[in-house]
């Protein structure tokens, strides 16, 4: 491992990189998917088109994705939007579905017990509905996460860099050291990722805990 | 930009011969049935049993823990260890298609033990009340009940396989990621483009074909899809039932 302490800062850089580029593209998936999601489960004639939509995006091998997006967009092949942007997307064709399938899973009684108390269009929707379905869309989130940690590594190959390049210069010059660093340093960020997640939804949905104590 | 795509299309030369268009294609349809083949040999019967027995559930969580590790760098470490050891064309090949199969592993195997863990406990009760063996129940029971969810588990593995075959044209695998990667490596954007096209076509056609082929395989008391079109006879089952079986996989893997 001394390939690893002579090029400490090299992997953090790459670290960050892979960090924003798989993290952003979350946050930003998880935004849109909110409303899409919500169409969805609100109208239940929209579901088969939203989510056959969604998961037609989804069978779309990454490094296609990936050297689509120039033609789509009209930016520079390599630049990082790119990425971003295709992350994005296949964020958003896991999330949809989970989003729509956790507000369909809180119960009726709940949903008009919240109107009764006054709780209407947006309010209940973030105060009551999507709170109860946390549970179920973070698991989406997780799934989601890990994925786009192992998807982002593969931009390297249309030369946006990140930890990917680790496991490319590692095969190409034949450095073992390079080459287990990078997929370490993934399998930690997808873990990192992973964490994050699973605390913040204990953080939101602190009713579960007092149940779980409860029983 | 989409005049030159449109150009290479339509160029005759890309048709024909070992780089043409359908040789590709059919390269890229070879590896992929190679490896999802080689990962069912492995992971139904090991589906089957953790499912039916209830044992050995690690299996699965350990199957899917594979999923945090970068297919990018699974490929490429397969690809230098046992490139090593064989000699020939294979050192390429062979690896590839190894760690494509073994990627297709983690879907399967959860969407096989998935689809029999899911079965109704009273189905099972009831099976075996009538008489029926163990073996039974699994063969007429519990494998026709969790054909949906095994189904969505293929689906997955498939198109896991097609998205990391075009990588793995990287260390010199055939197939459609071919044009991809010389078209990148050459700086010819029109090649490299119309590879995107033609495997996102690809990925998204194979998913067609096997979505027909849920539609046929599930018990229509399963996917609530009526018998033959006659009225009363049919049975209508809830809505939930029929959206885990057909429309979208459930995206499970990265791809």
């Amino acid at each position: 491992m001394t390939w690893l302490a002579d090029n400490w800062n090299t992997v953090l850089t790459l670290t960050w990189r892979s960090l924003y580029l798989a993290g952003i593209p979350l946050v930003l998936g998880f935004v849109v998917s909110i409303p899409l999601g919500w169409m969805a489960s609100r109208w239940s004639r929209t579901y088969p088109a939203i989510i056959t939509t969604t998961g037609l995006l989804y069978t779309i091998p990454s490094l296609a994705m990936f050297v689509m997006m120039p033609v789509l967009l009209g930016t520079k092949i390599l630049d990082p939007v790119n990425v971003i942007v295709a992350m994005t997307i296949y964020t958003v064709a896991l999330l949809a579905r989970t989003v729509a399938d956790g507000l369909n899973a809180v119960p009726d009684d709940i949903a008009q017990a919240a109107t009764a108390m006054g709780y209407r269009g947006a309010r209940r929707l973030f105060g009551v509905e999507l709170p109860l379905a946390a549970p179920v869309v973070a698991a989406g989130l997780r799934v989601a996460a890990v994925s786009n940690v192992s998807i982002v590594s593969v931009a390297t190959l249309i030369g946006v860099s990140q930890l990917g390049d680790l496991l490319v210069d590692g095969y190409n010059r034949v450095i073992w050291g390079e080459l287990l660093s990078g997929i370490i340093a993934c399998v930690l960020l997808a873990l990192a990722f992973d964490a994050v997640i699973v605390l913040g939804t204990r953080a939101v949905t602190p009713w579960l805990r007092v149940q779980a104590a409860r029983a | 930009m989409i005049n030159s795509i449109w150009a290479w299309f339509t160029d005759p030369v890309n048709w024909q011969g070992e780089d043409g268009i359908p040789h590709r294609t059919l390269q890229h349809l070879e590896y992929t049935a190679m490896a999802v083949l080689l990962a069912a040999v492995i992971a139904i019967p090991l589906g089957l049993w953790v499912g039916h027995t209830g044992r050995a559930r690690w299996l699965v969580s350990l199957a899917n823990s594979v999923r945090a590790v970068p297919t990018l760098g699974l490929l490429l470490a397969a690809t230098l260890w046992l490139g090593a050891y064989i000699q020939s064309d294979l050192a390429f090949t062979l690896p590839s298609i190894l760690v494509l199969g073994l990627l297709a592993i983690p879907p399967l195997l959860a969407g096989t033990y998935a689809g029999i863990e899911a079965v109704p406990p009273a189905a099972r009760d009831a099976a075996l009340g009538v008489g029926m063996t163990s073996g039974q129940v699994l063969r007429q029971v519990e494998v026709p009940n969790g054909l949906p969810l095994f189904m969505s588990g293929l689906r997955s593995a498939v198109l896991q396989v097609v998205a990391t075959a075009t990588v793995a044209a990287f260390v010199g695998l055939g197939g459609l990621g071919r044009f991809l990667i010389d078209g990148i490596a050459l700086g010819d954007y029109p090649q490299t483009a119309g590879g995107a096209i033609l495997v996102a076509v690809l990925a998204v056609v194979l998913d067609g074909v096997f979505a027909l082929v849920q539609r046929g395989v599930v018990s229509p008391g399963l996917s609530g899809r009526r018998v033959g079109g006659r009225g009363k006879d049919s049975r209508s089952v809830s809505v939930e039932a029929d959206r885990s079986s057909t429309d979208a996989p459930t995206p499970v893997a990265p791809a």
